[in-house]
C-alpha cells in the first residue's frame, strides 16, 4: 500500500511516497538521494546506515520508513555547526578513518555521544560506538580523534 | 641529498575529506537513472551436483522480468592464473551458493522473487570437503576436465586428480640434514577458513551501450585485470579491449576480496544481453561471505630438525590447502607461500610441497596476508616449541636462525636488505621480554609470546605500473594511476612522493580513483607492491616532468640545467643564488622570448615501472632458479596476553610490532595499517571462524554469527614500530607493509598461551572456549575437542 509521509530532514520539510514495507535507509538513498547512510548488512549488525531521528542514533535499516512520519532526521549532510567542524579537524589531524565507509555511522554515533558528554575518555566511546564496526583502523585512530582535548 | 620535505612525514590523507564529508562515491552511491535494471541470482544448494534440467518459464511470466539467463547463453570461462570458472555454471554445481542462473529485472524485488520460480533439477554428487580427502586416489573428481584448462607457466595441475597446483620445492638433502640434527620434531597444524569481511559488500553496474561498447562500474581493486579478463571471456562476442572501460569508485574496504574478478564478471556479461540499459548486481551480506573468495584453509604438517646450539639442520613443509571449488586465483596462494614456507630463517636442507586441492567449498582466494597468516600459524608455532624441547629461549633461537641480507633463499635467489634483527630487539624490548609478570587476579595469568614475519608481493613477473602526471595552471597537479585506494592510503602517498620531487605540497595534488579510458596500465592492487611498483612509476613521471622543466629553463634562460633544482614550486639554480621562477609563472603557459613567441607549454610527466629482474623460470621438481618474488618485508610482533585460567577468556594488554617498511613514506599511514591489521588478526585468532555444514553449507553468513572486531575488541595498548633499511629499488627506499601486520598475530597468540599456561593450541581459532578445555585437563591442546566437534574443521 502506497503512503505519502512528512518529515524533517537535514532541516528541511520533505514528503515522500512510499510503500508500507519500504525501509527507511532506501528511502533517503534510492527515492531522496541521501549516499551517506551505507547498507553494510541489511540486519542492524554493521552500523554503517546509522541516522539520527530526533537526536537519537538509529540504524536505517530496521526503521520502516513509514515510521520516520512526522519525525525529524539527521544524517551526515545536514551536521553543521562549530561542534562538527571541530570533530572533523580531529578526524582529519588523526587520519582516522581508512576506506570511509563506516565513517558517516561513526561520525552519527560520536556526534550523539559527544552532546551527552563532551569530553568522554576512550572506554566511554569504546561503549558509545560498540555498534558501529569499522574492518581497517583498528578503532584506535578513531577513538584518538573523539577523545583528544585539544 | 636535500632534506626530504614531504616523504616521511604524517601528511593529512588527500582522501580524509571525502571520506568525513559524506563526499566520497562508493558504487552504490551512483546513479544510473530509471533505465537501470538489476539482476539476482539463482544459487546452488549442493556442493556439487550435475545440472539436470533447468526451467525458466514461470519465471519469465512474472511482470517486470526482462530475462532469464542461464549457463547455455553465457558459456565462456575466465579467471586470473588458470581459467577454472564459468560466468554461470554449465553443467555441474561445485559449491553451495554457486550462480546457477540470473534474472534481470526492472527492480531489485522482482529480481528476487523471479529467482525463486526457477526450477532447476540437480543429480547430487558426493562432496568432498576436506582437502587430504580431496588428495585420495579414490576421491571424486570435482573437475574432471582440468587437464585441459590453460593456465600460467609456473602452475603445475595435475590432470584426472583434484589437484589443482603443487608447488615442490627440493634444497639441500633433506635426509643429510636430518641426520645431522640432535632433535627431530614434527607435527600438524589446522587453519580454518575466514572471510574478508569488508564493510562494503561487492557490486557492479555493466552498460552495452548501443555502439557496443562495455562500461563496468565496479567496487574493485583491479580495474585493468578486471578489464583484460572482461574481454577475454568476452571475446567470443566480438569484444576487444578498447571496448571494454572499467569505471572504479571508492572502495569499501578490500583485503583481497576485492581482487581479481569474481562476482564483478556478472555485470559485462549480462549487459550484453540487455544492450542499452545498464544492469546493476549488488551482493547481499550472505553472498558476501559465500560467494566472493573466502580465504583458504590449510592442513599444514611441519618436521624441524635442529643442533642442540639451536641451528636449524632441515625442514620436511607438507602445506595441503584447501583452495575451493575454483582455484583461478587461490592456487597462487598455494604457490607464492609455498616458495616462502621456510619462513625467515636460513635453512640449509629443506623440502616443501605446497599443494593446491580443489574441494568443494568456495572459492578460496587473495586475502591479506596472500597465504603467509596460515603457513606461519603453524611454523611459528612449532619454532617456539623446538626451542623449549631444546632448552633456548625461542627469541635467541629465531635471532640465530634469522636470514640476513645477502643470504640464498630457498629457490637461490638472495635475500634483500632488511631489519628483521632490530624488529626481533624492538619488539621484545617493549613487551619486557624475559620478564615473568603475574596478574592481580589470582584466576588469570600472563603469557608473552613473539612471532615472526616475512611476506613477498605475489605477483607475476611482469606485473607494471604506469603513471601519467600533469600540471594545472596554478601549479597544482593531476596524477593519473589505476592503482586502486582501497583505505591503505595510496592516493595520499603517490602525492607525497611526486610533491617530493616537484617541491608541491600534496596538499595542491589531486590523485583520483581509476577510468581505465583515461589512466594508464596497473596489474592490480594488490600484494603490497603499490607504494613500491606505482611509487616507483609516479616517481618517473614526476622526475619527466622536472627534466622537462629544467630542459626548458635552459634552453630560455641558458642555465646549464645540472645546475636547476626546485623548492617551493619555483625554480632554483645552485650557481645564481638570486634566480627564482616560480612554476606557476610558466607550466601551462610557456615562456615569452623576446620576440613574443612562445617557448615550452603544458608540462606532462610519464612514468613506468616494470621489475625487470623478476622470472618464474626454474625447475619444476625443485624450484631452483628464477627469481619469482621481488623482495621481503620482514617483521616481528610480541604481545603481553592476560588469560583468565576458568573461561579461556583473553585479553590484550600490550602488543608491539615492528615492520621493516624500507621508507615510510607516511608513517601516520604506517602506524595506521599496523594498528588495524593487528586488530584484523586478533580476531582470526581468538574468534573468528567459517562455519559449514556437513552439507557444505555455510553456517554463519553474517555478523551476528561471524564476529568481527568492535570498538570493544581494541586491545589495551597497541606500540606499531616502524623499521626504515631501505629497499634499493624502492622509491626513496620503501617496501610494502599493507598485509603484513596480521601475519604474526595468530601464532605470536599461541605462543603467549603456552607461555601463560603451558598448553599447546594447533588449529586457529584460538578460542576460549579451547583454551578451558585445554586447562580442564587435556593438556594434549584441543585434540578432544576437535574430534567432537560437528562442522568442518578445515
Amino acid at each position: 500500500m502506497k503512503q505519502v509521509i512528512n518529515f524533517t530532514l537535514n532541516n528541511e520539510k520533505r514528503s515522500v511516497e512510499v510503500e508500507t514495507g519500504d525501509i527507511l535507509l532506501n528511502v533517503l538513498r534510492d527515492k531522496i538521494g541521501i549516499k551517506s547512510p551505507k547498507c553494510g548488512c541489511d540486519r542492524g549488525d554493521c552500523g554503517a546506515c546509522t541516522i539520527l531521528i530526533n537526536g537519537k542514533s538509529v540504524r536505517s535499516c530496521l526503521v520502516l520508513a513509514v515510521e520516520a512520519d512526522d519525525q525529524d532526521i539527521i544524517t551526515l549532510e545536514g551536521l553543521k555547526g562549530k561542534e562538527i567542524e571541530r570533530l572533523k579537524k580531529k578526524f582529519l589531524k588523526f587520519n582516522s578513518f581508512q576506506c570511509g565507509f563506516c565513517s558517516p555511522g561513526v561520525i552519527i554515533s560520536a556526534v550523539e555521544l559527544l552532546k551527552k558528554n563532551p569530553r568522554p575518555d576512550a572506554e566511554e566511546v569504546k561503549e558509545a560506538l560498540a555498534g558501529n564496526l569499522c574492518r581497517c583502523t583498528g578503532y584506535t585512530s578513531i577513538i584518538r580523534a573523539i577523545t583528544d582535548p585539544s | 641529498m636535500e632534506k626530504l620535505k614531504f616523504v616521511g612525514k604524517p601528511e593529512t590523507r588527500i582522501d580524509e575529506l571525502d571520506k568525513i564529508s559524506g563526499a566520497a562515491t562508493f558504487i552504490d552511491d551512483i546513479n544510473f537513472g530509471p533505465d537501470l535494471l538489476f539482476a539476482a541470482v539463482v544459487e546452488s544448494p549442493h556442493a556439487h551436483a550435475l545440472i539436470k534440467k533447468i526451467d525458466v518459464s514461470r519465471a519469465l511470466k512474472l511482470p517486470g522480468v526482462v530475462k532469464v539467463v542461464t549457463g547455455k547463453d553465457l558459456p565462456y570461462k575466465f579467471g586470473l592464473y588458470m581459467k577454472d570458472r564459468y560466468i554461470l555454471a554449465q553443467e555441474r554445481v561445485r559449491f553451495v551458493g554457486e550462480q546457477v542462473a540470473a534474472v534481470i529485472a526492472r527492480d531489485p524485488k522482482t529480481a528476487m522473487k523471479a529467482v525463486k520460480l526457477v526450477d532447476v533439477q540437480y543429480k547430487p554428487l558426493k562432496p568432498i570437503f576436506s582437502p587430504v580427502e580431496a588428495l585420495e586416489k579414490k576421491a571424486i573428481l570435482i573437475h574432471p576436465d582440468l587437464g585441459g584448462y590453460p593456465h600460467v607457466p609456473w602452475f603445475f595441475p595435475k590432470g584426472d586428480t583434484n589437484i589443482a597446483h603443487w608447488r615442490k620445492i627440493r634444497k639441500g638433502d633433506t635426509n643429510k640434514g636430518f641426520a645431522e640434527a640432535d632433535l627431530v620434531f614434527e607435527d600438524t597444524y589446522r587453519v580454518p577458513r575466514y572471510s574478508h569481511c569488508a564493510l562494503e559488500v561487492h557490486g557492479a553496474v555493466g552498460l552495452y551501450d548501443l555502439s557496443g561498447r562495455i562500461t563496468v562500474w565496479a567496487a574493485s581493486q583491479s580495474p585493468y585485470t578486471q578489464r583484460n579478463l572482461f574481454a577475454e571471456a568476452l571475446a567470443p562476442l566480438g569484444i576487444t579491449h578498447k571496448d571494454v572501460r572499467v569505471i572504479t569508485p571508492y572502495v569499501g574496504g578490500g583485503f583481497g576480496g576485492k581482487a581479481g574478478v569474481t562476482m564483478e564478471i556478472l555485470a559485462p556479461a549480462l549487459a550484453t544481453l540487455v544492450k542499452g540499459s545498464p544492469v546493476k548486481v549488488l551482493w547481499s551480506r550472505e553472498q558476501e561471505f559465500y560467494n566472493t573468495y573466502q580465504r583458504l584453509g590449510l592442513h599444514n604438517r611441519i618436521k624441524l630438525g635442529v643442533k642442540k646450539d639451536g641451528t636449524i639442520t632441515a625442514l620436511d613443509n607438507e602445506l595441503i590447502w584447501d583452495a575451493g571449488a575454483y582455484v583461478e586465483y587461490g592456487a597462487n596462494v598455494v604457490n607464492a607461500t609455498g616458495l616462502s614456507s621456510t619462513g625467515p630463517y636460513r635453512i640449509h636442507h629443506v623440502k616443501i610441497d605446497s599443494i593446491c586441492m580443489y574441494t568443494n567449498l568456495p572459492p578460496g582466494g587473495p586475502y591479506r596476508g596472500f597465504g603467509y597468516s596460515e603457513m606461519l600459524f603453524g611454523l611459528e608455532s612449532h619454532i617456539n616449541r623446538v626451542a623449549a624441547k631444546l632448552g633456548i629461549d625461542p627469541v635467541l633461537f629465531r635471532k640465530k636462525n634469522a636470514i640476513k641480507a645477502g643470504d640464498k633463499l630457498v629457490y637461490g635467489a638472495e635475500m634483500n636488505p632488511n631489519g628483521l634483527i632490530e624488529a626481533i630487539d624492538r619488539v621484545a624490548k617493549e613487551i619486557r621480554w624475559g620478564k615473568k609478570e603475574r596478574s592481580k587476579d589470582p584466576d588469570k595469568v600472563i603469557g608473552k609470546g613473539m612471532a615472526l614475519c616475512w611476506k613477498a608481493p605475489a605477483m607475476p613477473p611482469n606485473a607494471s605500473s604506469c603513471a601519467y602526471l600533469k600540471f594545472n595552471e596554478d601549479a597544482s597537479i593531476n596524477i593519473m594511476i589505476s592503482a586502486m585506494e582501497i583505505g591503505q592510503g595510496l592516493l595520499t602517498v603517490i602525492a607525497q612522493i611526486a610533491g617530493e620531487i616537484l617541491s608541491v605540497s600534496p596538499s595542491k595534488i589531486r590523485v583520483e580513483t581509476p577510468d581505465t579510458d583515461r589512466n594508464p596500465y596497473e596489474w592490480q592492487t594488490v600484494a603490497s607492491h603499490i607504494t613500491w611498483g606505482c611509487g616507483n612509476a609516479v616517481k618517473m613521471a614526476a622526475e619527466d616532468a622536472r627534466r622537462q622543466i629544467f630542459e626548458l629553463i635552459e634552453r630560455t634562460h641558458h642555465l646549464k640545467k645540472e645546475d636547476l633544482y626546485l623548492e617551493e614550486e619555483q625554480v632554483k639554480c645552485r650557481t645564481k643564488p638570486d634566480f627564482k621562477l616560480p612554476l606557476k609563472d610558466f607550466i601551462i603557459s610557456g615562456i615569452m622570448a623576446k620576440d613574443g613567441t612562445f617557448k615550452g607549454g603544458p608540462v606532462l610527466g610519464r612514468g613506468m615501472f616494470m621489475p625487470e629482474f623478476a622470472s618464474t623460470v626454474s625447475d619444476p621438481e625443485t624450484s631452483q632458479g628464477g627469481h619469482p618474488h621481488v623482495h621481503y618485508t620482514v617483521g616481528a610482533a610480541g604481545v603481553i596476553l592476560e588469560i583468565d585460567k576458568e573461561s579461556g577468556k583473553m585479553r590484550i594488554l600490550k602488543v608491539a610490532e615492528a615492520l621493516d617498511a624500507g621508507k615510510a613514506i607516511n608513517p601516520d599511514l604506517v602506524r595506521a595499517q599496523i594498528s588495524g591489521g593487528i586488530l584484523q588478526g586478533a580476531a582470526t585468532a581468538l574468534y573468528e571462524d567459517m562455519r559449514f555444514d556437513n552439507k557444505g553449507k555455510l553456517l554463519n553468513p553474517n555478523f551476528t554469527d561471524y564476529k568481527i572486531p568492535t570498538f570493544m575488541e581494541t586491545p589495551e595498548e597497541i606500540v606499531p614500530i616502524i623499521i626504515e633499511v631501505a629497499q634499493p629499488d624502492g622509491p626513496f627506499g620503501a617496501r610494502g607493509i599493507g598485509e603484513h601486520p596480521m601475519i604474526p598475530i595468530a601464532p605470536m597468540i599461541a605462543n603467549a598461551i603456552e607461555d601463560g599456561l603451558g598448553i599447546r593450541i594447533r588449529s586457529m581459532p584460538l578460542t576460549a572456549e579451547k583454551v578451558a578445555l585445554a586447562v580442564a585437563g587435556n593438556k594434549e591442546g584441543c585434540r578432544m575437542k576437535q574430534g567432537s566437534v560437528s562442522f568442518i574443521l578445515l
